[in-house]
């Protein structure tokens, strides 16, 4: 049986392996639940952030404002897809917006190659994050520390946003009832614009995160989108809380089946969505009807 | 008639009376080679480099007259490190581009994929990626050939020095997939009969980028020696991972093979100090003349020296020449009798020879280890020879032990 602090330090790193998750998961999320769209794009936005944060860099040499400015530029991105692309397709069925970010996505990924080449690109943290720190139970990473902090940040942010401003307001008024939010006077395309490029936005931000852990390279995207569907189904399509509490969730399980049953960790959350999904079949935290 | 086109007549007419075997060799149709490789994906860097080393082949064949007067055109297909998608471009390879020769694959579960394809076919292949299966029965055939090390010879040589070296209690991480599982399984038995301990082995997805949930448990487990078994990218991510969880302070890591590439793309301060086993690198040139040609030829072609892989689809195609020169023909078993009864060849490195039995070449390997910050020569002075372990079939299993009577 292993120790208690191996256990400690498993779980510590699993926190790192969902935050991303979570930031990526919040997006998709916030998409879906206001918009109805399935951005299968999503990860190409993540994988955007880390190009344009290795790019940045060079350009300017100083991470910091790479970081405060790659989510920009992927937001800005974010923009241009919802208003000249996926506007277009407002009023039709779901699958309509979920092929356009399909297709989207391997447009994406074949202009990085294309672009930055096909292969890896290296994107190193700054020198005051490199190391590690004596936890006491393990050395961990100062950088992976740092990551959890930016991402406590964001939610907190994304928090007040949603909680305390005007615009917040009528985001979740929308989310509810778009009908309703119209018929008040609501300007719903601006708001959907707006939703759409923080979503791809804190994308990016997870991407610039990732990179300096997991290398930066035009694949990166596919495998960690199709993690955070898992997330979002789990935690209820649209529900912010369930991507949070979900992201999280699934962190860990990745982290502690790696731990005892590390043959298992490819499908084990595969495993816990089925279950989930078997006990309720909206997701922890979703409204039933939203698919419909 | 201007100055310019004159000039270019002119020049073509003494390229065609100077050499006339390379209008010879234009007048035929051309002889094809297909290459099925990863070029995308994690493998997207060694993928390349094979790409560049083919081509030096190509061009080498083709400034000589060609293979039997043709012109030799190798074409390259991406397989995207997927074995449905590797057998298709193959099939279209053979089908529509008419290729009579596959030289090529990477990873070992593509290459099967592959293999299976050119024996159905009756094309031959010569496989330049590293697996224990494809020289052994069932999936070996009369005319599929393996021109790279196998994980039994590499992992033998590998972790026997490793254990006499640098320590005898072990943590493995493989990739979960043929050549992964291979390496592991060679690992343990070399590991128990040099008298050592497993204290733990994990495997994990090829493809991964994120490895710190393996981390902790290998930290509290304190093993002397760290064994690596993670191709391609996976190594980059996996070895910064490691150190940036301060694991380098206690533990050693070894792999089975360093890759130039990978190496290059991590950088000294993630690959100091790292053991491996390699079959080719561009130092050696310094002492073997025939690494000084074919380093020669690459940079003057790519302005990068070779990496270890490129040596093999290098090699590989100038196997497919010299077969079809010795058979004089282009037929897939006549090419292939002709290669057993002439076993022996030295493109790039030395000596190395066909083993009739299973088609499998044998040749030198060296173990080399990372250079830190500071001790790197030039761009790619990225490694150190520590030995040389000379080829011989002792290293691999036996004839009768894969399966051929």
């Amino acid at each position: 049986m292993p120790d208690a602090s191996a256990l400690a330090a498993q779980v510590f790193t699993g926190l790192v392996i969902g935050g991303i998750l979570v930031l990526l998961a919040i997006g998709l999320s916030l998409i879906f639940g206001l918009m109805t769209v399935v951005n299968f794009a999503h990860g190409s936005f993540y994988m955007l952030g880390a190009y344009f944060g290795v790019f940045l860099l060079g350009l300017t040499g100083n991470f910091w404002l790479s970081l405060v400015l790659t989510p920009l530029m992927v937001g800005t991105i974010g923009v241009l897809v919802e208003r000249f692309l996926i506007r277009r397709l407002y009023g039709r069925s779901i699958d309509d917006p979920l092929l356009l970010t399909f297709a989207l996505s391997l447009v994406m990924v074949e202009t990085v190659r294309l672009v930055w080449g096909r292969i890896g690109l290296a994107l190193d943290p700054p020198r005051v994050l490199a190391g590690a720190a004596d936890l006491g139970f393990m050395y961990f990473p100062v950088y992976r520390l740092f990551v959890i902090a930016v991402t406590a940040a964001v939610l907190v942010g994304l928090w007040l946003f949603l909680h305390r401003t005007s615009v917040g307001l009528i985001i979740r008024a929308g989310s509810r009832d778009a009908l309703m939010t119209r018929a008040l006077g609501v300007d719903l395309g601006r708001i959907w614009l707006l939703v759409f490029a923080i979503g791809t936005g804190i994308a990016g931000l997870a991407g610039i995160l990732a990179g300096p852990m997991r290398g930066v390279y035009a694949e990166m995207g596919v495998t960690i989108v199709i993690e955070c569907f898992v997330v979002v189904v789990v935690g209820g399509m649209g529900s912010l809380l369930g991507a949070v509490l979900s992201g999280l969730l699934i962190g860990q399980v990745v982290g502690l089946t790696t731990f005892f049953a590390p043959k298992l960790a490819e499908i084990a959350v595969f495993i816990v969505m089925a279950v989930v999904l078997l006990v309720r079949p909206s997701g922890l935290f979703g409204e039933a009807g939203l698919m419909e | 008639m201007d100055r310019r086109a004159f000039l270019t007549v002119t020049a073509a007419g003494a390229t065609t009376l100077a050499f006339p075997h390379v209008l010879r060799a234009q007048s035929k149709e051309p002889l094809r080679i297909g290459c099925p490789l990863p070029l995308t994906g994690p493998f997207g860097a060694l993928a390349a480099d094979m790409q560049r080393g083919a081509q030096v082949a190509q061009d080498q064949l083709n400034a000589r007259g060609g293979i039997l007067g043709r012109k030799v055109e190798v074409l390259f297909r991406d397989d995207a490190l997927k074995p449905a998608v590797g057998a298709q471009r193959t099939k279209e390879l053979i089908e529509n581009e008419k290729v009579q020769f596959v030289v090529g694959g990477l990873a070992a579960h593509v290459q099967m994929a592959i293999n299976e394809q050119t024996k159905k076919s009756n094309v031959l292949f010569i496989s330049t990626s590293q697996s224990d299966e494809i020289s052994a029965k069932p999936d070996t055939s009369p005319i599929t050939f393996h021109e790279a090390l196998n994980p039994t010879i590499t992992c033998r040589a590998v972790g026997g020095w490793v254990a006499q070296n640098l320590g005898k209690k072990w943590w493995i991480v493989y990739a979960d997939y043929a050549w992964g599982k291979q390496c592991n399984a060679v690992f343990q038995e070399t590991l128990k009969k040099q008298g050592g301990t497993l204290l733990g082995s994990t495997p994990y997805p090829l493809g991964s980028a994120e490895f710190s949930a393996h981390l902790p448990r290998i930290q509290s487990a304190r093993p002397e020696v760290l064994v690596s078994v993670t191709p391609g990218a996976d190594n980059v991510a996996f070895l910064k991972q490691v150190t940036s969880f301060g694991m380098r302070r206690d533990i050693k890591i070894a792999q089975p093979l360093h890759w130039l590439p990978q190496a290059k793309e991590g950088g000294p301060e993630i690959y100091q100090d790292i053991y491996a086993g390699i079959n080719f690198y561009w130092e050696l040139a310094e002492t073997v003349p025939q690494v000084k040609r074919y380093v020669d030829a690459f940079q003057k072609k790519h302005g990068i020296p070779p990496g270890d892989y490129s040596c093999y689809s290098y090699s590989g195609v100038l196997e497919v020449a010299r077969g079809c020169e010795l058979a004089k023909s282009t037929d897939a078993m006549k090419v292939a009798d002709a290669l057993r009864k002439n076993p022996t060849y030295d493109h790039y490195k030395g000596k190395q020879w066909w083993r009739a039995c299973d088609n499998k070449s044998f040749q030198d390997l060296w173990i080399v280890k990372g250079r830190g910050p500071g001790q790197t020569k030039g761009d790619w002075g990225l490694l150190e020879v520590v030995a040389r372990v000379p080829g011989s079939e002792e290293q691999d299993r036996t004839c009768a032990e894969k399966g051929h009577a």
